[in-house]
């Protein structure tokens, strides 16, 4: 095995010296001969009747080429959501028509109405303004309560209700949960929001579409994180363009978070206007754009009640959840604040019982979906800030009852109350290497040291189970989902010896381009440097179904282990030719072929020469050639889990929080390149405590975006986070996958909020404080201060 | 956004009044206001000129009169549009009352902003609110009943634009 970097070293990322030194290739860095240029006109108001969009004077400015509006798009489909949720009496969800452009009605201010295509941005800018739209204002629907409560005013009028869908996971819990709850010695209650939150991609959206008239094909460069699921949405639902006539590329990707994930209605239209033209046609948003309508994540109101004994044994959780859609169903809001919410709502606990009713509500705001956990944040929020005022309310330690409440190592396989069967894990272990981080035993006189500089100091503890590594179609096709969600790879070993990947995962910063050559690497004996991936470009890699939901390695990176065993058993039949041996007789290490109980090898390289140059080769029996695709489906989600810890400082005169010291003892199962592992793992941290600390997005009762600006919407910088302690020691593989990984792109971002959360409220317990929303910026941990005195 | 307030203007409510439907001393009165034309009946069309938070922009719109008391009250509303900068509009119930040494105006504000304006300049906008409200009354009083102190007050310092100009008509007016 290649120590340098097989599975387990950590080579340096390859991709960073592109990315470091300006030779990334994005979106807007490619120029097309005869290029012009989409300007959007987007809504000011959240919400209007559409009276009439007057055109004509944006016709005739100089440099127009066209000018679109949503009449342009009536005959083209809809924007789909991706999954089917089904209401609690049985009823399918409702799902409006989200158009290409707004027709009729503008929805949320940033809803493109019209665009405007010239021959020179400038001329587009200035022509998009020049567009004449009446729009009659109409109150708008912001607050989700109110949204509910009242019929008479619709985002949508034709589904007659701002109500998505009333979904309850399990439904036939439900009456046993009510009844635990019920009779249960004691209940703990706890009302809270998971704050609204904007992606900030650090490459907004962009898209540049080219349509060749003489072959009737359209390319479309674009920012995704799965262009094969772009391709099929155009295809299948919006554009109808075959997919044998559209490539999609996604080069370099400066960042998704969830937000790239979709389909957008500015990729349509490029390719729309391309066709029209018979010209590239390029868009790329402007920062603000971004701030309206990249598709927001999070935002949910939640009541979680938890049912215990005396002791502190759970008995019950229960849930109930509004959960913002925004104006329109963007392709994976539904299956969000549901599957990826109420599966994993039982965490890492033994409870026998568990409810989770979501409803899911339209309102005037940008459409809301996922976002970095994708509704595994939302869960654990809730669920690990209830046991810590439960053990509060009880007197038991945090990490005492947790402990108590812990699935242990030896239960696993395990079927949680809410449905899901955990296949491996070790929470008791997390907790023990927690402990051993953290210095749990000195906390009480760091804290009386914080106490003369007349600063609190609280301590967060927190535990997490996630369900990623999305998923098993079958199983996904029976919870709603329209796609597998399988994975693919080629791997095509050229006559030299070295190795090109296909896959279908993107890579938009997760480091892929270094960690899946290391995988086959450690399988063909070669070196990494040997192995190139390419993904990205529909025409160069059979399917994909993109990176999100932690599923690169575990679904993407088996596919690819799928793959080089084929290529295995190819070159072993190829070398026992070579070696005039049976292929049975044939043995494979380090990149070398031999007979067993001889000294005859052959190399991997010469092997790989031979099947190109079949010139004495077993042609009757064997095709020439080394190339081999897999596709991979999983047998069941991964189950990452870990155990945080956080202390923190608040100055009691001012409410500032600050973070002193983060310990995050993770088990993403077998970790492939561990320093990638540990920047996936600091990445979700720092995203998790500028959601607990800083960032916040507000729309007014008007559904105006209050934070719409870097002035507004406060991004975690370097001197908010501590250095962090990170762990991933205490690893159980996963059981069901030839990587035993189980992913760690989310896991950060999922188990932090709560933690530091838990700590600011430690921190100010003694005053009476039992929550503090999100984010815990001064004023509200200063008013929460007041308010306890 | 509501902004409520009153002022005490030393002038009598027919005074005041007719100033409030004075186009021209309305105009004076605005801050940024540079154009202003049309009557009480039919409205007013304006081009205001405004810098919030971060955003300068041209607002064109209308300003409409409505629920007239004569003598007594009227709504004064308007809506403007600044282009890619966004909107506002908003109205201002006002109130006229009688009190010993003049006219006590009470006003009741409403004002909504919208597009880049709400998302760049949302902090800034209430406070720009009130002391765009403060200006008006100010303008609105200085016109009406200049007080002689502020005469004096002025004198000392530099000239201010359109500020002194009015007082130096005022002055002549008064002899």
């Amino acid at each position: 095995m290649p120590k340098d970097n097989g599975i387990g070293a950590s080579p340096k990322r390859r991709e960073d010296v592109r990315f470091l030194t300006g030779r990334g290739r994005y979106v807007d860095d490619i120029k097309l001969q005869n290029q012009c240029f989409a300007v959007f006109a987007r809504s000011q108001v959240a919400h209007g009747i559409i009276k009439s969009i007057d055109t004509s004077e944006a016709e005739g400015m100089p440099g127009v080429l066209a000018v679109f509006t949503g009449e342009d798009f009536t005959e083209v489909g809809g924007n789909p959501a991706g999954w089917l949720i089904h209401s609690r009496d049985g009823e399918p969800m409702k799902e409006p028509k989200r158009p290409v452009l707004a027709h009729g009605k503008v929805r949320h201010v940033g809803d493109a109405y019209a665009a405007v295509i010239a021959e020179t941005y400038e001329q587009a800018v200035e022509a998009a303004e020049a567009i004449d739209a009446d729009i009659d204002e109409q109150d708008a629907i912001v607050d989700m309560a109110a949204a509910l409560a009242n019929s008479d005013n619709l985002v949508h009028d034709e589904i007659e209700t701002n109500q998505c869908f009333d979904w309850g996971w399990i439904e036939d819990n439900r009456a046993a949960t009510d009844e635990a709850i019920k009779n249960a010695p004691h209940v703990t209650t706890l009302e809270l929001i998971n704050n609204r939150l904007i992606p900030n991609a650090m490459e907004p959206r962009a898209s540049t579409a080219d349509y060749n008239p003489g072959t009737g094909h359209y390319t479309l460069y674009t920012t995704s994180q799965n262009p094969h699921l772009t391709r099929l949405l155009i295809s299948a639902f919006v554009m109808g363009i075959p997919e044998n006539k559209l490539t999609i590329i996604a080069p370099d990707v400066g960042g998704g978070f969830g937000s790239k994930i979709f389909h957008y209605g500015e990729e349509a239209l490029v390719l729309a206007a391309s066709k029209k033209l018979g010209r590239p046609v390029r868009w790329t948003a402007s920062r603000w754009e971004s701030f309206l309508t990249d598709a927001h994540g999070r935002d949910h109101r939640t009541t979680i009640e938890l049912a215990t004994d005396k002791e502190g044994n759970f008995l019950a959780f229960r849930t109930s959840t509004l959960a913002n859609v925004g104006a329109y169903l963007s392709n994976f809001s539904t299956v969000t604040p549901t599957i990826l919410h109420g599966t994993v709502i039982a965490g890492n606990y033994t409870v026998p019982l568990t409810y989770v009713n979501v409803k899911a509500v339209f309102t005037n705001t940008a459409p809301v979906d996922a976002y970095r956990g994708a509704g595994r944040p939302e869960a654990t929020f809730s669920v690990e800030r209830v046991i810590d005022k439960c053990a509060r309310e009880l007197g038991i330690d945090p990490i005492e009852i947790r402990r108590k409440n812990f699935i242990k190592k030896e239960q696993f396989p395990f079927l949680t109350a809410a449905g899901l069967e955990y296949d491996s894990g070790d929470y008791h272990a997390l907790m023990d290497k927690l402990e051993e981080m953290a210095d749990f035993d000195g906390f009480e006189a760091r804290k009386a040291e914080s106490a003369k500089r007349g600063l609190l100091r609280g301590l967060g503890i927190n535990t997490y189970v996630e369900a990623c590594g999305l998923a098993p179609s079958n199983l996904a096709g029976i919870l709603g989902s329209r796609v597998g969600l399988y994975e693919s790879a080629t791997v095509r070993v050229n006559a030299t010896g070295n190795i090109s990947v296909m896959t279908g995962s993107h890579s938009h910063g997760q480091g892929h381009e270094t960690v899946f050559p290391q995988i086959v690497a450690d399988m063909l004996g070669m070196s990494a440097d040997d192995i190139d991936i390419v993904h990205g470009d529909t025409s160069k890699i059979p399917f994909g179904m993109g990176t999100y939901g932690s599923r690169s390695m575990a679904v993407g990176g088996s596919a690819i282990v799928r793959a080089t065993e084929k290529i295995i058993e190819k070159a072993t039949k190829i070398a026992a030719h070579m070696m005039e041996a049976g292929d049975g007789d044939i043995e494979f290490n380090d990149g070398v072929f031999s007979v067993v109980g001889t000294d005859k090898t052959v190399t991997f390289p010469e092997v790989a020469f031979k099947a190109y140059i079949p010139h004495d080769y077993p042609i009757d029996k064997l095709e020439p050639g080394l190339e081999e695709t897999a596709f991979y489906d999983p047998g069941n989600f991964t189950y990452p889990s870990g155990a945080y810890a956080c202390e923190v400082e608040i100055d009691p005169d001012t409410g500032k929080v600050t973070i002193c010291s983060f310990s995050a003892a993770d088990d993403v199962g077998n970790v492939i390149n561990p320093m990638i592992v540990e920047g996936q793992i600091q990445g979700g941290l720092g995203q998790g405590i500028g959601q607990a600390l800083v960032e916040n997005c507000v729309y007014d009762e008007n559904g105006q975006l209050l934070s719409g600006s870097y002035m507004d919407y406060t991004m975690p910088r370097a001197d908010d986070m501590p250095f962090f302690n990170v762990d991933q020691s205490c690893l159980t593989p996963c059981t069901h996958n030839p990587l035993g990984a189980k992913g760690c792109g989310e896991a950060g971002a999922i188990g932090s909020p709560p933690t530091v959360i838990n700590a600011v409220v430690d921190a100010l317990s003694h005053l009476g404080v039992t929550h503090v929303d999100m984010p815990a910026s001064p004023a509200r941990v200063w008013a929460a201060i007041q308010a306890a005195k | 956004m509501d902004l409520n307030g009153n002022c005490i203007i030393a002038a009598d409510r027919q005074t005041v009044w007719k100033a409030l439907n004075n186009a021209e001393i309305l105009r004076a009165s605005i801050p940024g206001c540079t154009e202003l034309t049309g009557t009480p009946e039919d409205g007013f069309e304006a081009v205001v000129t405004q810098k919030i938070g971060p955003v300068k922009a041209t607002f064109k719109g209308s300003v409409t009169l409505t629920d007239i008391v004569e003598g007594v009250s009227y709504r004064i509303s308007g809506s403007g549009k600044g282009g890619a900068a966004g909107f506002a509009k908003g109205s201002a119930a006002i109130r006229l009352e009688d009190v010993e040494g003049g006219t006590n105006l009470i006003y009741e504000v409403e004002a909504k902003v919208g597009g880049k304006l709400a998302q760049l300049g949302s902090r800034v906008v209430h406070g720009v609110a009130i002391k765009l409200a403060n200006q008006f009354f100010e303008n609105f009083k200085t016109v009406v009943a200049p007080p002689k102190e502020a005469v004096d007050e002025v004198e000392e310092k530099p000239a201010k634009g359109w500020f002194s100009k009015l007082l130096d008509w005022f002055k002549k007016l008064t002899g």
